[in-house]
């Protein structure tokens, strides 16, 4: 299968096969009119199998996201088809308005207002609660 | 500084013993706190039924010598009319020096303390947090055993839902030489999370059983809860699970001499009323003890905020 190398944009690589779509989504890219090829269950050789996201657009895209979802996926910045840059990527302290709390019984449920915000209590574990109901986060 | 107590864990070990102690001063000499709160206002704004965590608070504020002003209920109040908690707890702000609040969403009183300019206290955020429950919990064991340390606890009932449970079980984790009895259907075990965050990190030995008798007579205290209803969102659950545990004079056959047995109230059936009398039974000291720890926790949060 061939998809185009990109001259100017973004290629988010090694992400766990089966996970590609979620970051998609939660990168809100389905909300922009940009040229975006999701590319599933590429073979890797270290890997074995992985996703492949490819913007073809110099856009930011949020890191915070990319290492809450998969922390070992690589951000690499494409400019004139030479790739300029490879951005670090870290577990960010908080996740804010990335992903929403699932407890129907957390106060974010019903106030529309309030932020959705994760905290990372446990580094090792990757995990993430909610800072209202402490509820452990789930993609 | 203005600071709030969402969480048992808000509070130190030294804090709690802080607490304990002032508690202790107030039993022994109340007239020394008659005055403490002269012309400062509670407010308590209860967003779900609560008998004794209201007029303990309410309780506590009278004889220190403040004022209460109240909602009773979320119909009267402005969240009838749709008003966030993070308004409410501005407003309340401008007319109160110190707010106790429930509410039935988890996380609302967090909501509350990051808006409110004066301190707030958690009087139970649905299933989440009961820190002040935790306080009387703690000065009864402290009464009754006058130590921290070296216990063997038995928690039974609802350890899924119970949040008077977790919190204790945090609290009780920070000492040395104990180690926990965890008693429940199990379909109502304490949560994962709870046992690799709190047990398993601080390494708090710990059993699990379904069977409260041949656990009986290990134990230094019995903690029982009640199968909460307004937990479920499956009636036909509640009703399956809500006779799983009904202690008996019979059952307390094997037990210590010394036992302590506690249960944060309201009891539906769990404790046969025959218990009562026995003087093992302790929950309605309970009560009495959670009055002179909120009396000690107003104190101390409207001293740290520079109101006193």
């Amino acid at each position: 299968m061939n998809i185009d190398a990109i001259q100017n944009g973004v290629v988010i690589d090694h992400i766990t096969a089966g996970k590609g779509m979620k970051l998609y989504q939660l990168l809100k890219l389905d909300e922009t009119d940009l040229s975006v090829a999701i590319i599933r269950n590429v073979t890797s050789q270290k890997m074995g199998k992985k996703d492949i996201i490819k913007i073809d657009a110099d856009i930011p895209v949020n890191l915070d996201v990319i290492a809450y979802v998969d922390p070992g996926a690589t951000v690499n910045i494409i400019r004139q088809g030479t790739l300029v840059e490879k951005r670090a990527i870290e577990m960010p302290l908080t996740l804010r308005d990335v992903i929403f709390c699932k407890n129907p019984r957390c106060i974010s449920s019903t106030e529309q207002e309030l932020p959705h915000i994760f905290r990372l209590t446990d580094p090792e574990e990757k995990v993430y609660r909610c800072i209202y109901c402490e509820t452990k986060a789930s993609l | 500084m203005k600071r709030s107590v969402i969480d048992i864990v808000d509070l130190s070990a030294q804090e709690l013993e802080e607490l304990v102690a002032t508690a202790e001063d107030i039993i022994a000499n109340p007239d020394k706190y008659a005055h403490a709160c002269d012309r400062k206002k509670l407010a308590t704004l209860f967003f779900e039924p609560s008998t004794r965590t209201r007029m303990s608070f309410e309780a506590a504020m009278y004889e220190l010598g403040g004022h209460v002003i109240s909602v009773s209920s979320a119909m009267s109040s402005s969240a009838a009319k749709g008003e966030s908690v993070a308004d409410t707890a501005k407003t309340v702000s401008c007319y109160a020096d110190i707010i106790a609040m429930r509410h039935p969403k988890e996380g609302a009183a967090y909501v509350a303390a990051t808006n409110a300019s004066v301190p707030v206290i958690n009087a139970g955020d649905g299933g989440h947090c009961h820190p002040t429950q935790t306080l009387a919990d703690l000065l009864t064991i402290w009464r009754e055993k006058r130590r921290f340390d070296g216990l063997t606890i038995g928690l039974c009932g609802d350890l899924k839902f119970g949040r008077t449970v977790h919190s204790l079980i945090n609290a009780m984790s920070r000492y040395p030489g104990n180690r926990f009895v965890l008693i429940s259907p199990e379909e109502l075990k304490v949560p994962s999370y709870v046992k690799r965050d709190v047990l398993k990190q601080h390494n708090v030995p710990y059993v699990q059983t379904t069977d409260l008798e041949s656990a009986m007579p290990e134990l230094d205290i019995l903690y029982m809860t009640r199968v909460q209803r307004e937990r479920f969102f499956n009636e036909e659950d509640y009703l399956r699970l809500k006779d799983s545990y009904i202690l008996t004079p019979d059952k307390l056959k094997n037990a210590k001499q010394d036992l302590a047995i506690l249960h944060p109230l309201p009891r539906v059936n769990e404790i046969s009323v025959a218990i009562d009398d026995d003087p093992r039974a302790c929950y309605f000291k309970q009560v009495l003890n959670g009055k002179f720890m909120r009396m000690a926790l107003i104190l101390k949060l409207l001293k740290e905020a520079g109101t006193l």
